[in-house]
């Protein structure tokens, strides 16, 4: 189970409140309009953002004092998850041994993740020879590797086309539901939350809440979530401005 | 606040400069301070002036100094901006060759610049030959008129090129608005060229005249006497001559205010970035008619007045290559030991400032800065303060390599630190957090994300490094002795004794070296990697 608890982020203008429950093994999207603090809020759980105020704890261990190595997480970002002068192994063999000294068995689980993800053949090529899907397959490869309990996504697949993306969150799905693995998800699409997430976290006006099931969410979406997505409440219509 | 100490995310994840490093940075930071500091200490305290006086040749030294800055300053950048606006708006083969070779003067050794230039202007050169074959009477090149020829000759192609990314930064569009409004060549000047030079022509200007303010080797062979002497020359004749150290340090003490003042008064001028970017992209079809005659008759004429002398130089030095007496081959010996020496000072003084740049929280600022401005003091300045330091405790003349691999050294950071820390800054944008997240150590750190990204520009850096250091001749005139001269030295020892072809030989021999240095290290270290490989 995730908790923040009295989660506060300020920086200069901008502040976040997290008061909220995530259970071991959920899949969330995390959705809200832009600069609402969906990416500062993966930030602060993976160690990049500080914390003003509040605990993040994991199994009811706190570790939001631990450097981002050390936590129970891995995180794929928008983009540069992968070294560009490393190969497709060496990215993936990265996520078990960080200096790349590996022995026998560890090169070859680090072939065994490459060969799950659909990328045996391409191990010895390097970033800019691999297509946008191959390169997010090779993140993935190392998410599997790691084998952390919680994965975070900030929008690692936004470049791709819409096929592809439904590609790599099917991909994602089955390698999260294989290792138990919870999963936080940004997005700006709600057809993301709907493919990969039974749960959505509302980020706007200041506030990380709860997660509620997606459906009904998206069915009947609060005044910020509305605005954000355009359309109008059913009970309240707003005036579009 | 609540429950345990709250650390900032700062200090959970960013990078702290380990001690090693840090230790690196402060040794590289006392030595650069000692260096300007010292020497200018040094040279306050042994300055006499009540007893040296200010001579009238020294007020003279001081008005050739800055005439010549000045002149220099003005021709380099007059001329540059018909070429660099030639090369900007026009495509013609051999464009990108040229523009590179725009950047070669700076690895060129003065010395050879100075041997080519003789050999089109001096008294047996081309220029003379033409003119008393039509029965002209000849003209010198030495004086005043020459030190410009030889300043301008290094200097028009550094100003083509920061005004050259003057018109790389004009946007696009505003070409393309241009041409869709049917603007004349007077209005593209009002509106689009005219307010682009203003911004770039005044940081050119300053650029090129602290340059030659500090001029040395080039005043030493065509300048000199008591009409073209600079200060820096005259501290060495001070020093070398007369062995009046209490005049050169006085030289070198009004040396040092102007320096410092020129800095000051000309810091507000922003000085722009040495790269070169948008220079490729497609332009709207340029003028015809005179403004193509125009441009064409610049592009060729710098074509020229760049590509002949050093033509010049292996044509004339070629033949006698071989056959060049021992004592320069001895000196080439001395010249690899020194270039060598600098080159590894230099890449500890940039790894040691240029990661404290980048780790050294508050600190960070001021390893820059005094990285950037590696050199406040003038080559000659420095050299008269640790001589004058060094004199009663060792013999000078065994200081005299490590001295000069060390001022070299120096002399090249500041440029070694402007291409290695845009690198370093991306990388880290680029890759810190992926770096902590997977929670690479210091070593594998430096190894897997920052060296790949950094390789070519230390390369590069390196490469000029070395250059500049093979073929300077500056502050280890003051200090080496017959049998310690490198090679430079030797070469103007061979030009001053009218032994024109051994001279010319080692012209050509510099020549090599100085270029050889640069593309071997450019390669060795830079890697052979295609330019754009990776992402």
């Amino acid at each position: 189970m995730l908790e923040l608890d009295g989660l506060r982020i300020e920086q200069g203008g901008f502040r976040l409140r997290a008061d909220l429950v995530v259970e071991s093994g959920a899949r969330v999207a995390v959705l809200g309009p832009s600069g609402g603090g969906k990416s500062t809020l993966l930030g602060a759980l993976a160690g990049f953002v500080a914390l003003s105020a509040g605990q993040i704890r994991w199994q009811g261990v706190r570790i939001d004092t631990l450097p981002p190595a050390a936590r129970p997480l891995s995180i794929l970002f928008q983009d540069n998850n992968l070294l560009p002068h490393l190969s497709a192994f060496d990215n993936v063999a990265l996520g078990l041994s960080p200096a790349l000294r590996l022995d026998r068995a560890q090169r070859a689980s680090v072939q065994a993740a490459l060969e799950r993800v659909g990328l045996g053949a391409q191990a010895a090529q390097r970033p800019a020879q691999l297509s946008g899907g191959q390169m997010s397959r090779a993140a993935l490869a190392r998410v599997l590797l790691r084998a952390r309990p919680l994965l975070l996504l900030d929008e690692p697949f936004a470049a791709l086309g819409p096929a592809l993306k439904a590609d790599m969150l099917d991909l994602v799905g089955e390698l999260a539901a294989e290792q138990g693995v919870t999963v936080l998800m940004v997005s700006h699409d709600p057809a993301d939350a709907r493919r990969l997430c039974p749960l959505t976290l509302l980020v706007a006006e200041g506030q990380a809440h709860q997660p509620a099931p997606t459906e009904e969410l998206l069915a009947a979406p609060p005044a910020a979530l509305a605005a954000y997505l355009g359309t109008p409440r059913p009970t309240t219509p707003q005036p579009r401005s | 606040m609540s429950g345990a100490a709250r650390l900032p995310a700062e200090t959970l994840w960013r990078r702290r400069l380990p001690a090693s490093l840090t230790a690196l940075a402060l040794a590289v930071a006392a030595l650069l301070l000692l260096l300007n500091l010292g020497a200018l200490g040094a040279v306050l305290w042994r300055a006499e002036p009540g007893s040296a006086g200010f001579r009238s040749a020294d007020w003279a030294a001081l008005r050739f100094t800055l005439t010549q800055a000045a002149l220099s300053a003005l021709i380099s950048v007059a001329l540059a901006v018909p070429v660099a606006r030639a090369l900007a708006r026009r495509r013609f083969p051999g464009r990108g060759v040229l523009i590179v070779l725009m950047g070669a003067p700076f690895i060129l050794p003065s010395l050879v610049a100075v041997a080519g230039i003789l050999a089109i202007f001096g008294r047996n050169g081309l220029a003379n030959q033409a003119l008393a074959w039509l029965g002209h009477g000849g003209f010198s090149i030495y004086g005043l008129q020459g030190v410009l020829v030889a300043h301008v000759f290094f200097n028009l192609p550094l100003a083509t090129r920061l005004i050259l990314q003057g018109w790389a930064r004009v946007p696009a569009e505003h070409l393309r608005l241009a041409a869709a409004l049917g603007f004349d060549g007077r209005a593209q000047w009002r509106h689009i060229e005219g307010p682009m030079l203003r911004q770039v022509v005044p940081g050119a200007l300053a650029v090129v005249f602290l340059i030659c303010l500090s001029s040395f080797a080039v005043a030493l062979v065509l300048g000199g006497g008591p009409r073209a002497t600079t200060l820096e020359l005259a501290i060495f004749q001070a020093f070398r001559f007369d062995f009046d150290l209490g005049r050169a340090a006085l030289l070198a003490l009004v040396q040092a205010v102007l320096g410092l003042l020129a800095l000051l008064a000309l810091a507000r001028f922003s000085l722009p970035m040495m790269a070169l970017g948008g220079l490729d992209r497609p332009v709207p079809p340029p003028p015809g008619g005179l403004g193509r005659a125009v441009d064409a008759l610049a592009i060729t004429l710098a074509a020229a007045f760049l590509l002949l002398p050093l033509v010049m130089v292996v044509l004339r030095g070629l033949p006698h290559l071989m056959g060049l007496p021992a004592p320069v081959w001895a000196s080439v010996g001395q010249s690899l030991k020194v270039a060598g020496l600098s080159v590894l000072l230099l890449a500890a003084m940039s790894a040691g400032l240029g990661l404290a740049a980048l780790w050294a929280r508050r600190a960070a600022p001021w390893a820059e800065g005094l990285g950037m401005s590696a050199l406040l003091a003038s080559p000659m300045v420095i050299g008269t303060g640790l001589f004058i330091m060094a004199f009663p405790l060792i013999n000078p003349a065994q200081l005299a390599l490590p001295v000069t691999a060390l001022v070299n050294a120096a002399m090249a950071l500041p440029f070694a630190l402007r291409a290695m820390l845009p690198a370093l800054r991306q990388a880290e944008a680029d890759f810190a957090r992926l770096s902590a997240s997977l929670g690479l150590g210091m070593g594998a750190h430096l190894r897997l994300v920052l060296w790949p990204r950094l390789r070519r520009p230390a390369g590069f850096a390196l490469g000029l490094g070395a250059a500049l250091s093979m073929g300077d001749l500056g502050v280890i005139m003051l200090f080496a002795q017959t049998g310690g001269e490198t090679l430079p030295m030797q070469l103007h020892r061979l030009m001053g004794a009218y032994r024109t072809q051994d001279a010319a030989g080692a012209a050509l021999l510099l020549l090599m070296l100085s270029l050889g240095a640069f593309v071997l290290l450019e390669r060795l270290i830079g890697g052979k990697e295609p330019r754009h490989a990776g992402t």
